[in-house]
C-alpha cells in the first residue's frame, strides 16, 4: 500500500484517507442501498428487457417456454437460480477478493426479485398441474419468503434489542434461575396443592412450546400462569410466592418476547432454504423432462 | 433490625452444613476482606464488594462499593433495590445470597455456593428457532428427494423399462409410463385428447423429438404438400436467426422445418389445431417462381392483391380422355359433347318455363336446383341424371306396355338399339276371333303371332334417332363409331372444375346462382360458366382487409388446404378437420318423428 501511495503522487495521502473513509462509510450502508442501488438498477434493466422482448418478439404459435425466447428466458432463469442459491456457499467462504459479501447479498435480493419477471414470462402464463408449474410455484414461494426475510431483517432487530432491556440471553436465563431458587425457598410453607403448582411451574422447560407458540407468543399451557391462577393470597407465604411467580411470569414474558422476535426472524429461512433445494430438484426434473419428452 | 445470615456448605461427602448467625446491624458489607460482615473467600469477589443498607420501610438497598457490579436477580448492576417480602438474590462470584423476610420480621440472607453452570451454552441454543423445528438440511433432503424420485426417477425408469407398443389411435390404451402425466406442458388438442394418458405413444424414444414416422403411423392418408425435395427447394432461405435456431434444434434431434411438429405444435390446450396463417403460405408462394423455376404455379400472396386467375379444369376436345387446365386469362370453350342452351331453360317466359309450369313435378319455371343437386361436401354438384332432370320434358316414352308406358333406356346406344327393335316386335292383336266355333277345334285365331319384322325398320328408327334432327340430337352431338355406324359423342364433364381450392356452395346460399354463373345468358353448352377471380373479389379480399358488411377478409385456408389430398379446413363447428362436414341434421319435430318411424 505504501508504494501505491507514493505512486499516487500529490493526492496519495489524501487518496488513502478518502479510501479509508469510503470503506468506513460503506460499512454502514445496508446491503439494500449498496453502491447506490447498483443491483436494483441491474435487476430493473433485466426485468424491463425481458418484458420488452416478450412484447416485441413474435413467438409462434404462442409465447411459452418452448419458443427460442422461452428457452432464452429459461436459461437466464436457471442460471440465476443456481447462482442465487450459491449465496449460502459464498457466505461461508471468507476469502479476499473483489467480491464483497454485501455486494453478493445485494445482488441476491434484487436479482432474486427480477426472477419473478423472468420466470413468469418464461411460463408464458401457462399454468397447470405439472412439474413445470411446481418449479414455478416453488420459485415464487422461495422469493416470497426471501422478501419476508428482507423485511424482517430490516425491521425486527430494533425490537429485539428493545426487548432485551440491556440483558443478554444468558442473563435472562440466570434471572429466571435466581427467581426459581427463591421460589423454591419461599414455597416451603405451602400446602400440598399449592406446592404442586409451584413444582409444575419450576419443572416446566423455559423453552416449552412449539413453533406456533413461539411465533404467536401464546402459551396456553404455561405452568407459571396456571400456578398464578391457582395460588391463593391467604397467608403471607402465599402472597410471597405469588409475588415471586409474578416476577417469574414477567421474566418468562421477556424471554418469550425474545423467542417470538427471534422466531419471526428465523422462520423464513426454514422455508427459504428447503424450498430452494426442492426448487433445484424440481428444476432438474423440469429441464430433464422437457428434453426427455422433447 | 437484624440480619440472620445462614450459610449452607457441603461436605466432601455431599452432606449439607447449615450455620446460622445473627448480625444486629442495619447495614452489612460483603466482600473478600476478612473484616466484611459477610466474608466470601472467592477471588472473583472484591475486597469490599457491596454494601446492604436497610431503609426505614424495611426494604434494602444494595450498592457496589467498587467499580465492579454484582448480579441482582440475574442482571448485572452496580446498585439495586430489594424488598425482602418478595425477596431477591445477589450473585457474587460463585456465591448466591438469597434475601427473604422471616416470619418474625428478621431479614434472612441465605448464602450458598453454586456449581459453575457449564451447560449454559447449550441452554442458550433454546433461543434459536432450530430447537423446535426439523433441520433445514433434513427438510431439504426430504423435499428434493421426493421430487426427484416421483417426478424424475419413476417416469424415466418406467419409460426405459417398458416394452414399446404400437401407438393406438383410438386412445383407449392407457400409457404404461408411470407419473409422466406430471411432465405434460399443457393439454393436448381436441383431436389428440384421447392420447392424454399415453405420452409414450408420441414420445417414443428418450431425448428424441417426436418423429414424422410416429405421426404418419396413424395419419396414413395425410399427403405431402409437394414432394419433400421440391418443398425444400421452394422454401425461402432462412434468416440468420432462424437458421441458427434450426441448426441448434437439428443438432438436438429435431427433424427440421419440414417435419410435422414444426407446424403442428401440440400441448397448447384442448382447442382445435389452427390453420396456418396467410404469411405461412406466402412465405413460399409469394416468390415461388424464383426458386422453383420449373413450376407451373403462379405466385400468390394475398387474395385481394396477389392471386392468379382461376384455371378451371375442362375438356378441351370432344371425347378427350383427360380434362386440361385452362390457361390463365383465356376464355375456354368446353367440349362436353352436350347440346344444352342454359338460357332457353332458364328463361322464365320461354317454352321450357311454360312446359315446366304445366308439369306436376315442377309447377313453376325451372330453377337451377331442379337439375343441379349439391354433393354431401357442399363443394361440387352431383352429375345431372337425364332420367331425373330432363325426362320430364324430353320424354323417351316409346309405347304402351304391360302396366304402363314403355320407354327407351338412356345412357347407352346399344340399349337404345334394343329398345327400338322391340317397338316393332311387341304383342300384336289377333287377326281372327278369339273364341272357337263349336265342333271346329282350332278355329280360334292364334293368341300370339310373332313378327320380328324386317330388320331394316329398326335400323331406320335407330338411324333417325341418332342422326341430326333425331330424338337424341336434341341434346347430344351425332358422330360415327369406329366402323362407321351412327353413334353419339360421349359426354365429358369433370367432377370438379376448380381442383386446387374449395368453394363451399352452402356458405354462399344467400347468393343467386346467376350472381356468379352467367347461365341465364349462356346460349351454348360450350360456355364454361366458372366465375373468374374478379367476381369473387367483389366480396372476398385478403386476410388483412377490413371486414365490412360486404367485404369478407379471406385467408388462404378459406379455400386451400395444405396437405394433399385433403378436404377443406373448417374454421367453425365440430372437430372434423380436413374432412367434409357431416350433413346437417334436421331438427324440426316433424323430421324427428319421421326419423323415428321405421
Amino acid at each position: 500500500m505504501a508504494t501505491k501511495v507514493q505512486g499516487g503522487g500529490k493526492s496519495g495521502g489524501i487518496g488513502r484517507f478518502s479510501q479509508d473513509e469510503k470503506r468506513r462509510d460503506s460499512d454502514h450502508v445496508s446491503f439494500l442501498r449498496h453502491k447506490r442501488f447498483r443491483w436494483l438498477w441491474i435487476a430493473l434493466a433485466l426485468s424491463c428487457a425481458s418484458i420488452a422482448g416478450y412484447l416485441m418478439i413474435d413467438q409462434q404459435p404462442r409465447p411459452n417456454g418452448g419458443t427460442w425466447y422461452g428457452y432464452t428466458l429459461g436459461t437466464i432463469g436457471v442460471g440465476l437460480i443456481l447462482w442465487l442459491s450459491l449465496l449460502g456457499v459464498r457466505k461461508r467462504r471468507i476469502n479476499p477478493g473483489a467480491w464483497s459479501l454485501k455486494a453478493w447479498t445485494s445482488a441476491h435480493v434484487y436479482l432474486g426479485l427480477s426472477l419473478v419477471v423472468v420466470g413468469t414470462l418464461h411460463t408464458g402464463f401457462q399454468i397447470g398441474w405439472n412439474v413445470h408449474t411446481l418449479a414455478y410455484v416453488l420459485m415464487l414461494l422461495v422469493i416470497a419468503t426471501g422478501i419476508y426475510g428482507v423485511v424482517v431483517y430490516a425491521t425486527l432487530p430494533a425490537s429485539l434489542s428493545a426487548n432485551r432491556k440491556e440483558m443478554t440471553r444468558a442473563q435472562m436465563l440466570d434471572a429466571l434461575t435466581a427467581i426459581d431458587r427463591q421460589l423454591e425457598t419461599a414455597a416451603q410453607p405451602l400446602a400440598r396443592a399449592e406446592a404442586d403448582l409451584v413444582i409444575a411451574a419450576l419443572g416446566q422447560d423455559v423453552f416449552h412450546g412449539g413453533v406456533l407458540a413461539r411465533l404467536t407468543g401464546h402459551y396456553p399451557r404455561c405452568a407459571t400462569a396456571k400456578a398464578l391462577r391457582g395460588m391463593g393470597t391467604a397467608s403471607e407465604a402465599e402472597m410471597r410466592v405469588v409475588a415471586l411467580l409474578e416476577k417469574r411470569r414477567d421474566q418468562l414474558a421477556q424471554i418469550r418476547g425474545a423467542l417470538r422476535i427471534r422466531a419471526a426472524l428465523e422462520i423464513w429461512l426454514f422455508v427459504h432454504i428447503p424450498l430452494t433445494i426442492a426448487l433445484i430438484a424440481a428444476l432438474a426434473a423440469h429441464v430433464v423432462s422437457v428434453f426427455y419428452y422433447w | 433490625m437484624a440480619f440472620l445470615i445462614r450459610t449452607i456448605d457441603f461436605t466432601a461427602a455431599g452432606r449439607e452444613i447449615v450455620r446460622d448467625r445473627v448480625i444486629g446491624k442495619t447495614s452489612l458489607t460483603v466482600g473478600r476482606a476478612a473484616e466484611c460482615d459477610i466474608h466470601l473467600p472467592d477471588l472473583a469477589v472484591e475486597q469490599r464488594h457491596v454494601r446492604i443498607d436497610t431503609l426505614v420501610d424495611g426494604t434494602l438497598t444494595v450498592a457496589a462499593l467498587g467499580t465492579l457490579g454484582f448480579g441482582l436477580d440475574g442482571r448485572v448492576v452496580t446498585e439495586g433495590h430489594i424488598d425482602p417480602r418478595t425477596g431477591g438474590e445477589i450473585a457474587l462470584g460463585a456465591a448466591r445470597l438469597a434475601i427473604a423476610r422471616e416470619g418474625d420480621g428478621r431479614t434472612i440472607i441465605t448464602i450458598r455456593q453454586i456449581v459453575p453452570d457449564e451447560g449454559k451454552g447449550d441452554a442458550l441454543r433454546g433461543f434459536a428457532l432450530a430447537s423446535v423445528l426439523p433441520s433445514k438440511r433434513a427438510m431439504s433432503w426430504v423435499f428434493a428427494g421426493a421430487i426427484l424420485l416421483l417426478l424424475l426417477a419413476i417416469p424415466v425408469t418406467s419409460h426405459l423399462l417398458r416394452s414399446p407398443a404400437k401407438p393406438d389411435p383410438t386412445g383407449k390404451t392407457p400409457g404404461v409410463v408411470m407419473l409422466d402425466s406430471a411432465w405434460t406442458s399443457g393439454e393436448l388438442s381436441l383431436k389428440h385428447h384421447d392420447l392424454e394418458d399415453n405420452c409414450e405413444s408420441c414420445h417414443v424414444a428418450a431425448f428424441e423429438s417426436v418423429r414424422d414416422e410416429t405421426c404418419i403411423g396413424c395419419h396414413k392418408d395425410t399427403g405431402n404438400h409437394a414432394p419433400m425435395p421440391r418443398l425444400a427447394k421452394g422454401a425461402p432461405a432462412l434468416t440468420p436467426g432462424d437458421a441458427l435456431q434450426w441448426r441448434i434444434a437439428e443438432s438436438l434431434g429435431k427433424e427440421g422445418r419440414l417435419g410435422c411438429v414444426s407446424c403442428h405444435s401440440e400441448h397448447e390446450g384442448p382447442v382445435r389445431t389452427q390453420a396456418g396463417s396467410g404469411s405461412f403460405c406466402s412465405d413460399c408462394h409469394n416468390t415461388l417462381d424464383t426458386r422453383l423455376t420449373d413450376t407451373s404455379l403462379a405466385n400468390a400472396h394475398d387474395f385481394g392483391k396477389g392471386h392468379p386467375q382461376f384455371r378451371p379444369v375442362y375438356y378441351a376436345s370432344f371425347g378427350a380422355a383427360k380434362p386440361v387446365r385452362a390457361a390463365a386469362g383465356t376464355s375456354p370453350v368446353e367440349r362436353s359433347g352436350l347440346v344444352f342452351p342454359h338460357d332457353v331453360h332458364m328463361n322464365a317466359r320461354g317454352g321450357a318455363a311454360r312446359m315446366a309450369v304445366n308439369l306436376r313435378q315442377y309447377g313453376k319455371p325451372l330453377e337451377c336446383s331442379d337439375c343441379h343437386a349439391l354433393t354431401a361436401d357442399k363443394i361440387s354438384f352431383k352429375p345431372v341424371k337425364m332420367e331425373d332432370s330432363c325426362e320430364g320434358c324430353h320424354s323417351l316414352v316409346s309405347g304402351r306396355g304391360v302396366g304402363g308406358f314403355t320407354r327407351l333406356r338412356h345412357g347407352d346406344v346399344k340399349d337404345l338399339a334394343e329398345d327400338l327393335a322391340r317397338i316393332t316386335t311387341g304383342t300384336r292383336r289377333s287377326i281372327g276371333p278369339a273364341r272357337q266355333r263349336p265342333g271346329q277345334i282350332g278355329s280360334a285365331a292364334p293368341a300370339y303371332a310373332a313378327d320380328f319384322g324386317r330388320p331394316v325398320r329398326a335400323y331406320i328408327g335407330l338411324s333417325n334417332a341418332l342422326s341430326a334432327g333425331g330424338l337424341c340430337t336434341e341434346c347430344h352431338l351425332p358422330t360415327r363409331g369406329p366402323t362407321g355406324q351412327a353413334d353419339l359423342m360421349p359426354v365429358n364433364l369433370p367432377d370438379r372444375f376448380l381442383t386446387s381450392g374449395y368453394f363451399n356452395h352452402e356458405a354462399h346460399r344467400k347468393q343467386e346462382c346467376t350472381d356468379c354463373h352467367a347461365a341465364d345468358t349462356s346460349k351454348a353448352a360450350s360456355d364454361l360458366l366458372i366465375p373468374d377471380l374478379k367476381s369473387c373479389r367483389e366480396c372476398h379480399l385478403g386476410a388483412t382487409a377490413v371486414k365490412t358488411k360486404k367485404i369478407v377478409p379471406s385467408d388462404c385456408a378459406m379455400c386451400h388446404a395444405y396437405h394433399l389430398p385433403a378436404g377443406q379446413w373448417q374454421p367453425k363447428g365440430p372437430a372434423p378437420h380436413y374432412k367434409p362436414p357431416p350433413l346437417p341434421t334436421k331438427t324440426t319435430v316433424a323430421a324427428r318423428v319421421a326419423q323415428a318411424k321405421p
